[in-house]
């Protein structure tokens, strides 16, 4: 079968690769119909997620149509077409069973890494690196689907491909964001990023029942396509000093819930960004926490900061005193998507949660490399190549 | 199939992102290294309840067929079973220690193998199987040594917590 793989620092190739078994009883073979990047991606690709070889299938937001299924599988039968979630989890763990998917204890057969790294090994992920399980991704047109009873979900009829398809990664790690940072009636609510994770976050904010919220990002078709699909008022942080904005939005306090959907790379148009790239390209560079920084001294006090964006290790002076003083909670999560996903698929299927805007782009597995050029550089006001393996 | 360059080429490969990855580590505020290393009990912790982890005292495998001392305690809470084993045949020294990770039959990452297998095979019902490699690598670049770091990794990454 065709597959995009990862050949080093920002090379990508289309490759044929040998199709993917069942290996297990409770797997089952998706035939892709539609996947898409998503930023964590751009993390791999730039070399600041380790383990990753050469030869390595990326990929893990898509959705498809079951071919067949191992003797284990109950649920499912070949011919339905599910939404897979991006993080594996057996549904069976402690971590599982309290809805922790992404910490699931018996998803990843490489726990050593993150175990040696971390203190703590987190659940297998597809295509994302062999810390994460070293699972094929999702740019092919068969994929591999573990302990496919707990993380396939039935698409319901009328729901267009494109739509559900971001149930798989974007929807969830959004509402995540909104949800496990204690978004409330009443709140005030800002979003550091409008990509799809940020947009999604900002409107699972809104339906959770927030008064206010405040997407921040640079990009003006971004901006402009935030503040048109998902209501937020919107904010561009090249032109205006972000947290006096805020502070002069919401009676001097600054939000209730800062939530960041930016991560590792951020960009800033301070001097720190020089400072960290030179850093980075002598081999000493560390994560970039601008967005973080930046919310932790916006967020009022007694706020909470919720870190969406996907992080590797260490960061180089985060604000442990404004944290501390002003009574911060602040957490981060792989997104537990198995959590979320029905219930997304239903306010989809409702017209609650408008999701297709965020497909762009549609073109073939073929043109992978290309998408990943426009959507790394957001050329033309790309916001989510998806590849489709028919076209 | 020609390769593709996305976006701008930095200078800073995998190599780097792995120095960055093992920095992150925990360093002790102990000035030398942990005394009781060797001998201290590697343990999972199960989603069941304790009768269920050894029933008539009978271990599950692949532990049984070790050389390990075993304990079986209940967890804290609701949080299930605690499954304590360490080996008990002495452990390789200098050389032959490097080996043994090298060939993977370390003894202590031979034991924690196989505790994290009896959680997966009691919890689960299976133990999960990673996935064949893809065999789409294209030719290491000349000179790279990539490859051949993130293999040695590779070889303790089910063992234990260390490097
Ligand atoms: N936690 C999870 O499970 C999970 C899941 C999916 C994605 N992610 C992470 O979420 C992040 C966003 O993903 P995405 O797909 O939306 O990516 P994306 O690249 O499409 O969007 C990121 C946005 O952040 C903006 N940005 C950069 N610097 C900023 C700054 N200083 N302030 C405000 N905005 C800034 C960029 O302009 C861009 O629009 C990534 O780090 C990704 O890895 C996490
Ligand atoms: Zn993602
Ligand atoms: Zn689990």
């Amino acid at each position: 079968m065709k597959a995009v793989c990862w050949q080093g620092v920002n090379e990508l190739t289309v490759e044929r690769v040998p199709d993917p078994e069942i290996q297990n009883d409770q797997d089952a073979i998706v035939k892709v119909v539609a996947t898409t990047t998503c930023g964590s991606d751009l993390h791999l690709l730039s070399g600041h997620i380790p383990e990753m070889h050469a030869g390595d299938v990326i990929g893990h937001e898509f959705l498809g149509e079951i071919v067949e299924v191992g003797s284990g599988v109950r649920r499912h039968r070949p011919g339905d077409r599910v939404v897979v979630c991006s993080v594996i989890g057996c549904g069976r763990c402690w971590s599982c069973r309290h809805d922790l998917w992404s910490l699931c204890e018996n998803s990843n057969p490489k726990p050593g890494f993150t175990d040696m790294a971390w203190g703590g090994s987190t659940a297998g992920i597809f295509g994302y690196s062999h810390a994460m399980g070293g699972f094929r991704g999702s740019h092919a047109e068969f994929v591999r689907v573990p302990f496919a009873d707990q993380g396939t979900f039935t698409v319901p009829d009328g729901v267009e491909d494109t739509s559900a398809l971001f149930t798989s990664d974007a929807a969830p790690t959004g509402w995540m964001g909104a949800d496990l940072g204690g978004v409330k009636p009443g709140d005030v609510v800002a979003v550091w990023g409008c990509g799809a994770v940020g947009q999604m976050a900002a409107r699972a904010a809104m339906l959770l029942g927030a008064e206010q919220v405040i997407s921040i990002d640079r990009f003006p078709e971004r901006l402009a396509m935030t503040a048109r699909h998902v209501g937020s008022e919107v904010i561009d942080y090249t032109t205006t000093d972000v947290p006096a904005e805020l502070r002069e939005r919401t009676g001097g306090r600054g939000p209730d819930v800062c939530i960041e959907a930016v991560g590792m790379e951020a960009h800033s148009v301070g001097p720190e960004q020089v400072y960290e790239q030179a850093k980075h390209q002598l081999g000493i560079g560390l994560d970039r926490p601008f967005a973080v920084r930046e919310a932790v001294h916006a967020c009022r006090t007694g706020g909470s900061v919720f870190i969406l964006g996907v992080f590797a290790g260490m960061v180089d002076r985060f604000p442990l005193g404004a944290m501390m003083n002003k009574g911060l909670t602040v957490r981060g999560a792989q997104q537990n998507g198995h959590r979320y996903i029905p219930m997304l698929l239903d306010r989809v299927a409702k017209g609650e949660l408008v999701t297709s805007h965020l497909a762009t782009h549609m073109m073939s597995l073929d043109d992978a490399p290309r998408g990943y050029d426009m959507f790394k550089t957001k050329k033309d006001g790309c916001v989510r190549a998806v590849f489709r393996p028919d076209i | 199939m020609k390769r593709v360059v996305i976006g701008a080429v930095s200078l800073a490969g995998t190599a780097a992102a792995i120095a960055r990855w093992l920095a992150t580590r925990h360093r002790g505020t102990a000035p030398m290294k942990d005394p009781k290393a060797q001998r201290r009990w590697l343990a999972v912790t199960i989603n069941c309840l304790p009768e269920d982890v050894a029933p008539e005292g009978r271990l599950p495998e692949p532990l049984a067929g070790l050389d390990a001392e075993v304990r079986i305690a209940k967890a804290p809470g609701d949080r299930g079973t605690e499954l304590y084993a360490r080996p008990r045949t002495p452990l390789p020294i200098g050389p032959s220690a490097i080996m043994a990770k090298l060939r993977g039959d370390d003894p202590r990452d031979m034991v924690m193998s196989a505790l994290r297998q009896v959680k997966s095979l009691i919890e689960t019902g299976e133990v999960l199987q990673p996935d064949m490699p893809s065999g789409a690598m294209r030719p290491a670049v000349p000179g790279s040594t990539r490859g051949k770091v993130v293999d040695m990794a590779a070889v303790r990454a089910a063992g234990e917590r260390r490097l």
